[in-house]
């Protein structure tokens, strides 16, 4: 699936489309197929977004969105060396989905 | 240290306003990202992976007290309690919100700090030796030449929008302890036979893709020139660096294209020019700065020597310290690379009680070193043994200056949009694994540097043994660099062979070091062992 | 601040184009040419710099340009700046005018460096312009507008003689 991310303009948190909104959690990423040129242009335009990106996903076994590429799995989860500051700081298994 | 006077005051206060005036417009609309950037960036703030990362300018790497509980004071109000010491001796924090960074600035502004041209295609922050006004084989402090240049190259109407960014470091001993020759300029402050000083400038070194050792394009500028000819090296840049392809913009490309000698005389023809426009300061102004970096009251007539019966201490003073120029005083190293953790990283705590100990120690003042340390100046050897215990406490007094675990490390693709392969976690490996096997101190002085890409901000090429992560078919892997090295015997790292996954490259550092210890001879680091032996024993020992 | 500028004749395009301008004289109502052609011909009075081209190609010429015209076809590309600070700098003095991509952000160091007229390819918020013109209250280096460096200041000389 092709998925649609970027940053928020005024916090620079990493952001999701979810078909109507960004949302900060990859989980919630859509499908955004070949709609992703023009959500993006139109959503920066409001700036609603910072560097918007369309990037290929799957989605696992748990039904879960993985970014195929490892860069914005990083994005998805935060640093992989601080634990703590991702956004599943208890799940020892978020580092190994990164990887 | 250096001390704004109203005129350096209103200039920062300016920036502050200017950029404040510059988010709005952006947050209004009037501004366009690809507008935008470039004003950020000269304001040192970057969009990375996880938000905005502001990179915070400390000038030749000196801070006072004051400055350095500012550094801790933000990394607690704006960021997530740390902030990272960077290979350029500044600071930068990974959380910062866009709209809360006109009013950092505005904060560092109090304590006569900023963010100014931390980044951009402009004159970077310039950095220096971080023993400066310390080391004993130094001929002079090279901080007033540096500040001199911080003046000039601030908001430098005719420099803002270069082909590519521009490092310059400012040394005045003989050993180079600031990576001088890796840089755009280097400039040595040197002594000639009449006793008079003068500076040297090399240009055209750096890192990055192509990595180059600059060439000597003038050894004597007058100091009363030193402003022209630096404003002349910037023009012949600004109008014929390349701007066609980013990778081919640094200014090493255009001595690389044109040749060193060529490069020179366009210099001396523009400097002949500059010479009548009165671009230089009056020599009154170097002095005004000289008076502000004079000696600390030092107290006189202490005697060297320090005991060392505490065995853990012992290690730190003979690893830690080094030589000062007035007897009974030394320079520590505050070791930011403790076992497994992350290079460069101090939490909000940390940095406090730096700030406290060099308060305390060393005179108000530290320094960043471009090995990612902080550096008390001058501490008293009678009282090194108190300061230790102090770090100790702390979790500051790992005792691994220039060995293995004091890796230099970029950010790596944990935090940075440009890199290709984690850093991060590859030093901590590494530190972990020689620290275990107990080889750490065995090996003695290690420069290990790792950068997450080619752009090069983990030095690896200048490191005894360099990592550079790459990214193979969308998986991260390590190329192995031996024999680099930044000192004043500067070489460029040669890659062995294939590169690795980041276990395999942990080990493959270990076979090295093991070919080092079976190779060396009496007293050789592995560096000469290197030199001496060559590529082949390792890459047997690697490869075969 | 700039006088503002009527465009009523609007077969000349320069003339309109004109957003802020620093100077009383009149106007050149012809258009500018390139370097080559200028060069190479004696009737021209106004001329066309672009990123490539040598300023000083121009310094045996001054005497008959009243307007350089250096255009900027990115706000990034800084060369510019260097060929409007070396006309100034071997006295030129005639009109030296900023085009192209000029923005808010780029106006106050393209004044520092000699252009005392800007015709930018958008039109600009007048009051972010005003600002922006306004940026610095002082200068630390000397460059070609006149203005005393902060080093200069501190050292006693409020007129410096710092264009040279």
């Amino acid at each position: 699936m092709k998925i649609l991310t970027g940053s928020d303009l005024k916090s620079g948190a990493v952001v999701w489309w979810d078909g109507s909104s960004w949302s900060l959690h990859v989980e919630d990423a859509c499908d955004v197929g070949e709609d992703a040129a023009s959500i993006a242009a139109r959503e920066e335009a409001e700036r609603r977004v910072v560097v918007p990106y369309a990037i290929e996903a799957t989605t696992d076994a748990q039904g879960r969105v993985r970014p195929a590429h490892i860069k914005d799995r990083i994005r998805a989860l935060g640093p992989t060396v601080r634990a703590d500051l991702t956004l599943r700081p208890a799940d020892p298994e978020a580092g190994t989905w990164v990887i | 240290m250096y001390q704004y006077d109203r005129y350096d005051q209103q200039m920062v206060d300016a920036r502050v306003a200017e950029f404040r005036d510059q988010v709005r417009r952006r947050l209004d609309g009037k501004l366009t990202e690809d507008q935008f950037k470039p004003l950020r960036l000269m304001n040192g703030l970057y969009l990375q992976l996880h938000a905005y990362m502001l990179r915070v300018a400390v000038p030749y790497g000196t801070l006072n007290s004051t400055q350095m509980h500012m550094l801790g004071t933000i990394a607690d109000k704006y960021d997530r309690g740390y902030g990272h010491f960077t290979t350029r001796q500044n600071i930068q924090y990974n959380w910062i919100k866009l709209e809360d960074a006109p009013d950092i600035l505005a904060e560092l502004s109090t304590v006569e700090m900023h963010a100014i041209q931390t980044s951009g295609n402009c004159i970077r922050n310039i950095s220096a030796d971080h023993f400066a006004g310390a080391a004993a084989d130094e001929v002079a402090d090279p901080r007033p030449y540096a500040e001199l240049m911080r003046q000039w190259s601030s908001f430098h109407p005719e420099f803002s929008y270069l082909p590519r960014k521009f490092k310059i470091a400012v040394i005045a001993s003989e050993t180079d302890r600031a990576a001088m020759r890796l840089h755009d300029i280097g400039i040595r402050i040197h002594k000639n036979d009449a006793g008079e000083l003068g500076a040297a400038f090399y240009v055209g070194g750096g890192m990055g893709r192509t990595p180059m050792i600059s060439h000597l394009v003038r050894e004597w500028v007058p100091l009363d020139r030193l402003i022209t000819y630096a404003e002349a090296c910037l023009r012949v840049y600004n109008r014929y660096g390349r701007r066609d392809n980013k990778y081919k913009a640094r200014i090493k490309i255009l001595l690389h294209e044109i040749g060193a000698e060529d490069y020179a005389a366009q210099v001396d023809a523009e400097y002949q020019q500059l010479l009548d426009q009165g671009v230089e300061p009056p020599f009154a102004e170097l002095q005004r700065i000289r008076t502000f970096f004079a000696d600390p009251p030092f107290v006189e007539g202490l005697s060297d020597g320090v005991d060392q019966s505490d065995p853990a201490f012992a290690a730190w003073v003979q690893q830690n310290t080094h030589l000062h120029r007035v007897h009974g005083y030394t320079s520590a190293t505050i070791s930011l690379k403790p076992v497994g953790g992350i290079p460069g990283d101090a939490t909000a705590a940390q940095i406090h009680l730096m700030a406290d100990l060099a308060k305390e120690f060393s005179f108000d003042e530290c320094r960043v070193t471009h090995a990612q340390n902080i550096v008390l100046p001058h501490v008293e050897q009678r009282r090194l043994y108190e300061l230790w215990q102090r770090l100790d406490t702390a979790g500051l007094a790992t005792a691994n200056l220039d060995n293995i675990g004091d890796i230099i490390a970029c950010p790596g693709l944990d935090y940075c949009s440009l890199a290709n392969a984690r850093a991060i976690p590859l030093a901590q490996k590494i530190s972990q694994r020689f620290s275990d096997n107990g080889k750490d101190a065995v090996i003695g002085e290690l420069k290990l540097k790792i950068s997450g890409c080619i752009n090069a901000c983990g030095h690896h090429h200048a490191g005894h043994i360099g990592v550079l992560g790459v990214d193979r078919k969308g998986r991260e892997n390590y190329q192995l660099l031996l024999g680099g090295s930044e000192g004043a015997d500067t070489s460029l790292g040669k890659i062995t062979g294939p590169g690795f996954d980041e276990d395999g490259v942990v080990d493959a550092i270990e076979k090295t070091t093991e070919v080092y210890l079976a190779q060396r001879q009496d007293g050789e680091r592995f560096l000469d062992t290197y030199r001496r032996i060559g590529m082949e024993p390792f890459k047997e020992a690697l490869y075969g | 601040m700039a006088e503002p500028i009527s465009g009523t004749d609007s077969e000349a395009r320069e003339l309109d184009d004109v957003q802020f301008r620093f100077r009383e004289d009149e106007m050149v109502d012809h258009p500018a040419v390139t370097v080559d052609a200028f060069v190479g011909q004696t009737n021209a009075s106004a001329v066309r710099i672009e990123p490539g081209d040598d300023a000083r190609d121009l310094l045996p010429h001054l005497g008959r340009i009243a307007l350089v015209e250096v255009n900027f076809p990115s706000f990034g590309d800084g060369r510019g700046y260097s060929a409007a600070r070396i006309l100034r700098e071997a006295g030129y003095q005639g009109e030296l005018r900023a085009v192209g991509d000029v923005l808010i952000d780029q106006l106050s160091h393209m004044r520092r460096c000699g252009f005392d007229s800007f015709a930018p390819g958008v039109r600009l918020d007048e009051e972010d312009a005003a600002r922006a013109f306004a940026t610095w209250p002082e200068v630390y280096q000397a460059a070609v507008d006149g203005r005393a460096p902060i080093w200069t200041l501190r050292h006693g000389e409020r007129n410096g003689d710092t264009n040279g």
